[in-house]
């Protein structure tokens, strides 16, 4: 279950149209399917429901994709992946 | 044009502390009519108009401001990610906790040491156990701590024992910068900057404990430019990605600019937006049109933007040439002379600590 950090912000900013993801001395500034992914790190939800949920919006979701990315979020520490 | 992303808002020059590396401007006499609450809300409400999204809450000991709590949450009202840059001096429990609450996000706390002989002395001011104490304190109530420690000739030697410190402290984040030669430590330059033994010992320490901290503590390690082939990409080009706000008002695009014969630029006067856009100060050196060779012609123009106009103004007088630390650059000698020093064996030199305020030795 993936879940943003505690120390994390994900929001979106007006000023560049752009999700943004906010923690100590870094922004990040996402592109569509990052940002899409990330919103639905809520804890509620496994990566299988999170790759379901994103198919059901985009044509080509691949869970290699999705699963890489999470990986390379969480060693960075915006995410965390709990079991369950 | 960019929107910049990050506001350091230096709330004060006050400070409890009176360490030699400080890089506040010399004469703090011209900063003590310092921004009411009202006008530093309205200075955080414009930059997140603009496009701000992380307020660097800062100093001196910004903890000085009575109203630091008001405006804390003025930024997260904005969505602005606020950090906290302090000695931890004055960061009592009920302090802490009404910054919690009031929405600060990451909190950086300074040691001048791993222990407290040496720390109290390069702070001019018994403060080491509050740190420690307040590092725990930001720990307990759920922020992510970062721990600051300036790097230089008197406790670069013990970054070994920094590391530890950190790791007991359960730091988030260490970031361990070697002084950067503006304000007072470009007045105590020759006593702050290492030798080049010093370093390379250091660079094998920090680089043993990211092998060993990996994936627990992100070990940030900032280089003394003097010692690079090429200069710091500072602030990430003039006038690009960051701003800052003095005490008094005035906005630079980099904190040690004020030093520059530049035209002044002051929120007392005129909107964020219109300074940023517009004011001859941020644009004076936006871009790359103001370069003079070798920068002009360099491929690495776009990667360093010809290094600090301060650092260039400070050591040829003129802030229009290429940051004099880059080897390519004419005037490269005079960074040379100073390593040299650095390096001629063993010096004793005395630190001119910065004052308190205005007006105290």
């Amino acid at each position: 279950m993936p879940t943003l950090a505690r120390h994390v912000r994900l929001r979106h900013d007006a000023a560049r149209d752009q999700y943004v993801l906010l923690g100590p001395e870094t922004v990040a500034v996402l592109n569509g399917t990052s940002a899409a992914i990330l919103r639905l790190c809520d804890g509620q939800r496994s990566i299988a429901e999170i790759i379901a949920e994103l198919r059901g919006t985009y044509e080509h979701v691949a869970e290699d994709d999705v699963r890489g990315f999470l990986s390379r979020m969480a060693a960075r520490h915006y995410v965390e992946i709990t079991d369950g | 044009m960019d929107s910049p992303f990050g506001l350091l808002a230096e709330l004060t020059y006050r400070c409890p502390l009176s360490c030699a590396y400080c890089s506040n401007p010399v004469d703090l006499v011209d900063y003590g009519d310092e921004l009411t609450t009202a006008e530093w809300q309205r200075v955080i409400v414009e930059a997140a108009e603009l496009g701000v999204l992380q307020l660097h809450l800062s100093g001196g000991e910004p903890l000085l401001r009575r109203d630091i709590a008001e405006l804390a949450a003025t930024a997260r009202d904005h969505g602005m990610y606020t950090n906290l840059v302090t000695s931890a001096l004055g960061l009592s429990r009920r302090r802490a906790e009404e910054l919690r609450a009031a929405g600060v996000d990451h909190v950086q706390v300074s040691v001048q040491a791993d222990e407290p002989a040496v720390s109290d002395r390069i702070a001019g001011t018994p403060s080491f156990a509050r740190k420690v104490e307040a590092c725990r304190l930001v720990k307990e109530l759920g922020w992510p701590l970062t721990l600051n420690v300036v790097l230089h000739r008197q406790n670069i030697d013990r970054i070994g024992a920094v590391l530890r410190l950190a790791e007991e402290l359960d730091a988030d984040r260490v970031e361990l910068a070697n002084t950067q030669y503006y304000g007072w430590a470009w007045r105590n330059r020759d006593a702050l900057l290492p030798s080049r033994s010093q370093l390379e010992q250091a660079e094998e320490v920090v680089s043993a404990a990211r092998t060993r901290l990996k994936g627990r503590m992100d070990v940030i390690y900032v280089l003394p430019d003097y010692y690079s082939r090429y200069p710091k990409p500072c602030m990430g080009g003039w006038a690009q990605r960051q701003l800052t706000v003095a005490p008094n008002g005035d906005v630079l695009p980099c904190p040690a600019a004020q030093t520059l014969p530049l035209p002044r630029a002051s929120v007392r006067a005129d909107s964020l937006a219109r300074i940023w856009t517009e004011s001859p100060l941020f644009q004076a050196f936006r871009g790359t049109d103001w370069m003079p060779d070798p920068c002009r012609s360099c491929d690495r123009k776009e990667t360093d933007f010809g290094g600090c106009r301060c650092q260039a103004f400070l050591l040829t007088g003129d802030a229009a040439r290429t940051d004099p630390v880059c080897h390519l650059s004419p005037d490269h000698g005079i960074v040379e002379a100073a390593v040299r020093a650095a390096n001629d064996g063993p010096r004793e030199l005395t630190l001119v600590p910065r004052p308190h305020r205005v007006g105290q030795p």
